[in-house]
C-alpha cells in the first residue's frame, strides 16, 4: 500500500503519503476462531522473515479503560456506543496501525471497523450515518472473511469459553435467554455481513472446515498478497 | 441541516467562541425561566461522566488527534443526549444547552477535520427551536480569556496544532478559525446573532424576548403542585449510578 487509499476525506489534517506495510484484516463472527488463525498467520509470517504486528478492538490506550467501564454499567446508549467504539478504532488507526505501516510492517488486525458497523446497524443505527463515521478509515490490503454456520459458533463456545451477554445481543433482545438471543443476535449479524461483505469487496473463507485447512485457505490468500513483497528481515543475516 | 424539534419539548442553546459571554447570558436565561415556573433542564457540552475519565487521560497525555478528540466529544454530546437531553425534550421540558453540536463544526473543523464528517457525527441531533450566536470581535474574547485565566490549558489554546509556539498567541489563531466557521454557520444554521459587544443587560432582554415569542402559547411540563423547587439534573442524575 504505497499511497493510502480511505473509505471517505481520511485524516485532511495529516497527509501520509507513503506506507510501505500492508493491511491484513480477519473479519467473522464471534466463536469463528479469529484468534486461532490470527496467532498461526503471525507465527507463519514471522518464521518467513516478516515483521508482524497485530491489532483488536477495544485495545486503545486512550479508550480501553473508560470503555471496559462503561460496558459493566448500563449507562451505554445505542448512540453513545457507536461513537465510543469509533473513538477507539480511530486511536488504533493512528496511533498504532498507520505508524506500523510506516515502518513496514504487516499488520494482521483482528476485525476492522466493519464489525463496529454492523454491530450499530444490527442495533438500529442508520447505515449511512453508521457507515459515514468511518470515512477516515484506511483501506486494508486484504480483508478475510471467516464464515461459518451459526450451529458451528454455538458449538466452539460452549465447548470453548461460552456464551456471553453482549456476544448474545442480550442488550436489544433482554427478554429472551442467552441461547435464544445468541441465535437471534448472531443471524441478523450474519446477514448483514453478507451485505457488507459484498460492498467492500471481502474474500469469504469457509471456516466450517479443519483448523489447518482454514489456515490453508488464508496462507493462499497472503501469498497471493505479498509476491512482490520483501520482508524485512533478510537471509544473509 | 438538521432535523426539526418535532418533541413536545423546547431547546435552546447559545453558541459563541470562548469569552463571548454566552455562558453568563444562558445563565441568566436559566433562572428567569425557573422564577417564571417552567420546567427547565440544563446541559453544558463536554460533561458526561461516561467520557470524562477517558477526556483526562487523554488530555493529560497528550493522545488526542483531531479525529479522537472530534469522536470523544461527539461521544460525550451522544451520552447527554440519549440519557439526558432527548428524554427531557420528549417530556416537554424546556432544554437549554450551553454550547451545541455547531461547538464541534466550529473547533473540530478549525483542526482540519473533513467538514462534512463531523456533521455527520451529529446528524442525530435536532435543530434547536432557538440558537443563539454571541459574536464578538476576536481581541475583545481573547482579552476577556487572557486576563481572566492564570493560564490557557494546552488543548483550549489549540496548542495541538502548532500554529504558535506561544499559547497566547495560539489561542488568538485557533479562535479566528474557529469565529470564521461560526461566521458561515449563521446561515447554514439559521443562527440568530446577539452582538455580545452590547451591556449584558441589553443582551439579556433581547435574549428574553426571543424566548418569550417562542413559549407564547407553549404549555411544556408542569411543574406539580407542592412539589419542592428542586433542580431537574439533581433528579435525573439520582436515578443512575453514575454520582
Amino acid at each position: 500500500m504505497p499511497k493510502p487509499k480511505y473509505y471517505g476525506a481520511g485524516f485532511p489534517y495529516r497527509k501520509i503519503t507513503d506506507l510501505p506495510g500492508k493491511l491484513i484484516v480477519l473479519e467473522g463472527p464471534d466463536g469463528v476462531g479469529r484468534s486461532t488463525q490470527s496467532q498461526l498467520l503471525r507465527h507463519w509470517l514471522e518464521d518467513e522473515g516478516f515483521a508482524v504486528s497485530d491489532t483488536g478492538l477495544r485495545r486503545s490506550e486512550m479508550t480501553q479503560k473508560g470503555l471496559n467501564e462503561a460496558k459493566k454499567g448500563h449507562t451505554l446508549s445505542r448512540i453513545t456506543m457507536s461513537l465510543f467504539y469509533a473513538t477507539d478504532f480511530a486511536d488504533r488507526l493512528e496511533n498504532q496501525i498507520i505508524p506500523a505501516l510506516q515502518a513496514g510492517f504487516i499488520v494482521l488486525s483482528d476485525r476492522y471497523f466493519y464489525s463496529i458497523m454492523a454491530r450499530d446497524i444490527v442495533r438500529g443505527a442508520d447505515p449511512d450515518w453508521a457507515r459515514n463515521i468511518y470515512g477516515f478509515a484506511l483501506k486494508p490490503d486484504l480483508v478475510l472473511y471467516l464464515k461459518a454456520d451459526i450451529m458451528d459458533l454455538v458449538s466452539r463456545l460452549i465447548h470453548g469459553r461460552g456464551l456471553n451477554y453482549w456476544e448474545a445481543g442480550m442488550d436489544i433482545h433482554p427478554l429472551e435467554n442467552l441461547y435464544d438471543s445468541f441465535i437471534h443476535y448472531q443471524s441478523d449479524l450474519s446477514l448483514l455481513f453478507e451485505q457488507i461483505a459484498k460492498d467492500y469487496g471481502f474474500i469469504t473463507v469457509d471456516a466450517g472446515q479443519p483448523v489447518m485447512d482454514v489456515f490453508a485457505d488464508l496462507q493462499d490468500e497472503i501469498r497471493n498478497l505479498l509476491e512482490d513483497y520483501q520482508p524485512i528481515i533478510d537471509e544473509d543475516f | 441541516m438538521l432535523r426539526k424539534n418535532s418533541t413536545p419539548g423546547k431547546l435552546i442553546i447559545v453558541e459563541g467562541i470562548d469569552g463571548s459571554g454566552k455562558s453568563t447570558q444562558i445563565d441568566l436565561l436559566y433562572k428567569w425561566l425557573q422564577a417564571q415556573g417552567r420546567s427547565v433542564y440544563f446541559s453544558e457540552w463536554n460533561s458526561s461522566s461516561l467520557v470524562k475519565s477517558t477526556t483526562k487521560r487523554a488530555k493529560k497525555r497528550k493522545l488526542f488527534t483531531p479525529s479522537t478528540f472530534s469522536l470523544l466529544q461527539a461521544t460525550d454530546f451522544a451520552d447527554r443526549w440519549e440519557n439526558r437531553i432527548l428524554p427531557m425534550l420528549k417530556a416537554g421540558v424546556i432544554v437549554l444547552a450551553d454550547r451545541y453540536a455547531f461547538t464541534a463544526f466550529g473547533r473540530d473543523v478549525a483542526r482540519d477535520v473533513d467538514r462534512g464528517w463531523v456533521r455527520n457525527l451529529y446528524s442525530f441531533a435536532l435543530q434547536p427551536d432557538i440558537a443563539l450566536y454571541f459574536r464578538v470581535p476576536l481581541d475583545i474574547a481573547v482579552n476577556r480569556i487572557t486576563s481572566a485565566r492564570a493560564k490557557l490549558k494546552f488543548y483550549e489554546a489549540g496548542m495541538d496544532l502548532q500554529l504558535s509556539e506561544s499559547r497566547v498567541e495560539s489561542f488568538k489563531l485557533f479562535q479566528e478559525r474557529i469565529l470564521n466557521e461560526y461566521d458561515k454557520m449563521v446561515e447554514e444554521f439559521g443562527l440568530t446573532v446577539i452582538d455580545g459587544t452590547l451591556t449584558v443587560q441589553t443582551q439579556q432582554r433581547l435574549v428574553r424576548e426571543i424566548v418569550h415569542q417562542e413559549l407564547e402559547g407553549w404549555e411544556g411540563l408542569p411543574i406539580p403542585e407542592g412539589s419542592p423547587h428542586v433542580l431537574l439534573q439533581e433528579v435525573i442524575n439520582s436515578g443512575k449510578g453514575d454520582a
